[in-house]
């Protein structure tokens, strides 16, 4: 909302400086978002003296200037007839944004440069004259800036209206809202009528068919009118607030919305067929064309105004061309009306047509100001068309205006801010405002207070919106800052979060950075992951209105975000990439249903092992480095009897066969970890070798178990003993070594694959694996006679399970 | 009886000169004055002496202790010194092995800064669905449907009636209709707006916060979220509250600090206005109460959000929203 400091004028005496208003508004809850100057688009127009002319070498009707603008001679083409020698004039340098939004640049006119324009006062915006170019009556000031010579100065503040304020969508409204603060009155504009004829009743009718969409609808006629431009006064405080002047009848009508919020329409009154107003909603298919020549395809629940035989204008939203007003048109009928906020809202909605009547009726007109914004715009009207007012209103109002009483408790009101006001000053700074206050005590209440709000407050209508009133007039800063009580305990973490702080900080630990990603991405991201068709990631929750095509589904994977972000990292010549992310995908499950969030962990890892420095090798990071990863982060949060298979069965693309693993705990798959196929990651451009591993939080996190109670620190020395053996090659490692573990023997500390060797005297399709068993008592140092027992057994018997031999 | 005293004595100076390193003169060490030592046997069978004997014998046995001692001290530093003063060196000034770390985010950073600050002001924290339903979004918290104030926040839409949560307010509900007063949570997260330029990311991440007992005033509000803010930032950033509108809170403020950049002085940072907005904040609406089954004129609450990117914008000087979710490894490699 654009507020010009002059046009505010007309209504009160402004006692601040732009500035200290701008910050009273911002701390009564009007949030000032900019001061300007009004006439800061003339910065580039310079005061500038003709001092010779001659004639165009290639036109007649053109003439060379050369014009002096202070510091420097500009050449000027011109067509103007009224140019003389030694005229001061105002030139318009390259770079000038006119009010119509134009912007001038140095031309070439018929072959001669044009260095700057000379103006007319209607392309400036200062008047209405377009016959030629301005006189300035000004002598020694060539070179000023045109509004400094002219003595023009406007303040224009913009404020960002939060939806609940209506009222203030107005310059009266504005005007409201600094009496509160300066308290010093409100000059209401001149309401009078003029002297009218006739009876607009036998002239006229209004019938409301859907009270439900339009509860009041009022109307005039004024005859015998003049369509022309408006005088400059009028055409100057619209364009102040940023309204293009169209004609007086349609300029009167914004300016009394501008000046009382109220919308209104002008009908040309000759084109209302049987000279009747209907109101009714649309017919199904209906078609109707508005003012702006659109075509407009109707719904039935959209309102519309209509004459005897058809719709003239989409009520509150915006005129027909039917209807508008033109040179020709001699009779008008004035619309002011309350409609239904949540109908025009829809409306407009529906059809996409926004409008600054729309705009107010949307969030609520005042239902008891509609007559006066009617008078107001037939005396204008009337004055400035140069027509005659006939006698009467046509007020329909099936829902007539109800004075809210709302009972505020003293005390309620200080419980709520904090505060210690009296009865008295609460009932001060209400009425500032212009609400009604009383005491019910005179009725023997217990000191209430009785407060009916202003019929423009559409947004008051409980104890709290009057609290809130009391609140900001009184200043949220003089309000105490106080402390609640609290009890003495912390605040705590959910499981889930302290678990997600210690990934990340273990993730951390390993040398991964974290990404955060978006969480929408695109449909293709299935395809080029290699989703089989029934897996639960293609079932994909699609968001109707993205702003992208490349973000119009949510994730199911975190790996397309982290692609991605390898990808633009490698686009910046960056290839060595330790990545990781924690966030939820999301699997649709049906319509109108809520999707499943999962919350899942993602790491990738290419390029270089370690950091480059004279210290490594160039060698990259392979499938055990990201598998290293995951064994250690399970480990360190406690998940034990992890098992890691080579996936079978039919796979996503997205995994290179043969170099990747299921994650399981418990037989349940809960991630996996592996190579990234070449064709997706050709299909993310990325062309180095890329491990990864994802893992399912949101089931992992339940088995994570409570810390445990530590075990002691052994007393007595361990045993180590190896066994080798040659087995198949295609046996996995880890089979052999859970086959180990699993016999469970006694003084069995741990065992892990120390060495693995192929070829040399090993034959063909098999391999050597060799353990090392660690054997420790709690209770004795072990005699190796004992240990070399139990060792034998188990090696014999890991030849026997797995068909293997000794080494020779 | 083994060796004598002296015999000891004798044996181990010779020892200790002919050993070259300092390894072997701690071997030694042990070897005559450890726990099983030599000297140390020697000193315990003593005791096998009859009574008479026993003082002098002791005497002179703790004083050839004595000279043990020094003379092994003398040598242990003598080889110490030695050690350091050799000719070995290596390049001190080549780079060590890199033990590279990984870093943040820095929305994580300061999300868990923010959430730490209010959990040591006793505030719980809670988390909820990013898709939400328009009813958790909007309705309970008294947007009505063709609410104008709904245009306040550009929505993502799933269906009808599924909406990508647009701000963290929902967990207000969803958690005072869990949970009876009082209620002190905070609960960080994400959240999606149609909107995309230099200002605004289609994904961004807040922190909301809601108090609720009884007798919670506009008073604790801002006692609350000053010391938030002074702990954020720093103790002596002026803040301002401003009047502003949320359908869910009244009466409902903004909070604004000092422009951390001009100081109040006006930047391109804070529009020339000096103050730049932090967060939102007000008294819990009672339409919100009423619709958990709260006992509004008992309980009163406050509620407030705010914006992780815009905070972390500020404390660490990023002027471009869009750099957090590139992923640049030389943007996120410097938290």
């Amino acid at each position: 909302m654009k507020v010009s400091l002059s046009w505010l004028k007309d209504y009160i005496s402004l006692e601040m400086e732009p500035s200290d208003l701008a910050e009273a508004l911002t701390m009564a809850g009007l949030e000032v978002e900019a001061v300007s100057d009004r006439y800061s688009y003339l910065d580039t127009v310079l005061v500038g003296k003709i001092v010779k002319i001659a004639p165009h070498p290639n036109a007649d009707k053109l003439k060379l200037c050369d014009v002096d603008v202070g510091n420097r001679m500009v050449s000027v083409v011109c067509g103007a007839p009224n140019i003389k020698k030694n005229m001061f004039v105002p030139a318009a340098l390259p770079g000038t944004v006119y009010p119509d939004g134009s912007v001038l640049s140095e031309t070439l006119i018929r072959g001669v440069t044009s260095e700057a324009m000379l103006c007319s006062e209607a392309e400036l915006g200062l008047g209405t004259d377009s016959s030629g170019v301005m006189t300035v009556n000004s002598s020694g000031a060539i070179g000023e800036k045109i509004a400094k010579a002219l003595n023009l100065s406007d303040t224009v503040i913009e404020i960002d209206l939060t939806p609940n304020r209506p009222d203030c969508l107005s310059i009266l409204g504005i005007a409201r809202e600094v009496n509160a603060i300066q308290k010093n009155g409100i000059t209401f504009p001149d309401a009078d009528l003029p002297d009218a004829n006739g009876d607009i009743l036998s002239l006229a009718s209004v019938t409301i068919e859907a009270p439900d969409h339009c509860p009041r609808y009022a109307a005039r006629v004024v005859e015998d009118i003049t369509v022309a431009p408006s005088p400059f006064w009028l055409q100057d405080r619209l364009m102040s607030v940023g309204l293009r002047p169209i004609n007086n009848i349609v300029d009167v009508t914004n300016f009394v919305m501008m000046e009382t919020g109220q919308p209104l329409h002008a009908f040309d009154f000759d084109q209302l067929e049987e000279n009747r107003i209907v109101v009714r909603t649309a017919q199904k298919g209906e078609i109707f064309v508005t003012l702006d020549k659109k075509e407009r395809k109707l719904t039935q629940d959209m309102l519309m105004i209509c004459d005897g035989k058809k719709p003239v204008a989409i009520g509150g939203v915006m005129g027909g061309l039917n209807s508008e007003i033109s040179e020709n048109t001699k009779r008008v009928l004035i619309e002011s009306a309350y409609f239904n906020p949540v109908s025009i809202r829809k409306t407009a909605k529906k059809l996409g047509l926004g409008s600054d009547a729309s705009h107010r009726f949307e969030r609520g007109v005042d239902l008891d100001g509609t007559v006066n914004a009617l008078n107001r715009a037939a005396q204008l009207i009337a004055k400035i068309g140069k027509g005659k007012l006939v006698e009467g209103v046509i007020d329909e109002n099936p829902e007539q205006y109800q004075p809210k009483q709302i009972l505020l408790s003293v005390k309620d009101t200080n419980r709520l801010l904090g505060t210690q006001l009296v009865s008295n000053e609460i009932e001060d700074l209400l009425t500032s405002i212009d609400f009604a206050v009383e005491s019910d005590r005179a009725k023997g209440g217990d000191g209430h207070l009785v407060v009916v709000p202003p019929s423009f407050r559409v947004d008051v209508t409980r104890p709290e919106d009057l609290m809130e009133e009391v609140a900001r007039l009184s200043g949220y800063n003089n309000i105490p800052t106080t402390f609640p009580n609290i009890p003495a305990e912390r605040g705590r973490l959910s499981k889930t979060l302290d678990t997600r702080e210690d990934i990340r900080l273990a993730m951390t630990g390993f040398g991964f950075a974290e990404a955060i990603n978006y969480v929408f991405t695109d449909d293709s991201s299935c395809d080029r992951l290699g989703f089989d068709q029934n897996d639960p990631r293609r079932s994909l929750l699609y968001i109707l209105n993205p702003l992208t095509e490349e973000q119009s589904v949510m994730r199911t994977s975190l790996l397309p975000g982290l692609l991605e972000t390898a990808r633009r990292n490698m686009a910046q010549q960056i290839k060595d990439l330790k990545l990781f992310e924690i966030g939820k995908v999301f699997i649709h499950s049906e319509k109108d249903r809520l999707p499943d969030e999962k919350e899942m962990l993602a790491g990738i890892w290419t390029g270089r092992r370690l950091d480059a420095s004279w210290h490594s090798s160039e060698e990259g990071c392979d499938f055990y480095d990201i598998k290293g990863v995951a064994e250690e982060l399970l480990n360190y949060l406690k998940i034990s009897e992890v098992v890691f298979t080579r996936i079978s069965g039919k796979s996503p693309t997205y995994i290179r066969k043969g170099y990747s693993a299921d994650v399981l705990v418990d037989g349940t798959i809960l991630g996996v970890v592996g190579e990234l196929s070449p064709e997706t990651l050709l299909s993310y451009g990325i062309k180095q070798a890329s491990y990864f591993f994802e893992l399912n939080l949101s089931q992992l996190m339940p088995i994570i178990p409570e810390l445990k109670q530590v075990k002691p620190i052994p007393k007595y020395p361990a045993i180590a003993r190896d066994i080798t053996v040659i087995i198949d090659k295609k046996i996995e490692s880890e089979k052999v070594l859970l086959h180990i573990k699993q016999f469970n023997e006694e003084f069995m500390e741990r065992v892990y694959l120390f060495d693995i060797f192929e070829g040399g005297s090993i034959s063909e399709n098999k391999k050597s694996v060799s353990f090392r068993v660690i054997y420790r008592s709690l209770s004795e140092t072990l005699e190796d006679d004992k240990i070399n027992k139990i060792h034998q057994s188990i090696a014999g018997r890991l030849l026997d399970a797995f068909d293997a031999e000794l080494p020779e | 009886m083994g060796k004598s005293i002296e015999q000891i004595e004798s044996e181990a100076l010779k020892a200790l000169e002919a050993v070259s390193d300092l390894e072997n003169v701690e071997l030694l060490s042990t070897k005559y004055l450890g726990r099983k030592g030599e000297v140390t046997s020697f000193l315990r069978s003593l005791s096998k002496l009859p009574q008479e004997k026993r003082a002098e014998a002791g005497k002179k046995a703790n004083q050839i202790k004595k000279t043990l001692e020094a003379a092994f001290n003398e040598a242990i530093e003598k080889f110490e010194a030695a050690t350091s003063q050799t000719g070995d060196e290596i390049d001190v000034s080549l780079p060590g092995r890199p033990v590279p770390r990984g870093t943040l985010h820095p929305v994580t950073r300061i999300t868990n800064q923010i959430c730490e600050i209010f959990t040591r002001l006793g505030f719980d924290i809670a988390e909820g669905p990013e898709v939400e339903t328009d009813y958790y979004n909007f309705e309970a918290l008294n947007f009505p449907k063709e609410h104008p104030a709904r245009d306040m926040q550009d929505t993502f839409f799933v269906s009808d009636n599924i909406v990508l949560r647009t701000h963290t307010s929902p967990l207000q509900v969803r958690v005072m209709e869990k949970q009876s007063p009082p209620v002190r949570i905070v609960a960080p997260g994400k959240v999606f707006r149609c909107d995309s330029d230099i200002t605004h990311t289609p994904m961004f991440h807040q922190v909301e916060g809601l108090m609720v007992d009884e007798g919670v005033s506009f008073g604790d509000l801002k006692g609350i979220l000053t010391t938030f803010i002074h702990q954020i930032f720093d103790d002596e950033i002026s803040l301002r509250f401003r009047p502003s509108f949320f359908p869910f809170t009244e009466p409902s403020a903004e909070v604004d600090i000092l422009c951390v950049i001009c100081r109040g002085k006006g930047c391109r940072v804070c529009s020339k206005t000096g103050w730049l907005e932090i967060l939102g904040s007000g008294m819990v609406h009672p339409a919100v109460f009423e619709n958990v089954n709260y006992d509004t004129p008992k309980y009163t609450g406050f509620a407030f959000g705010m914006g992780v990117e815009r905070i972390a914008m500020l404390k660490y000087g990023i002027d471009d929203l869009r750099i957090f979710f590139n992923n640049d490894v030389r943007f996120l490699r410097q938290f």
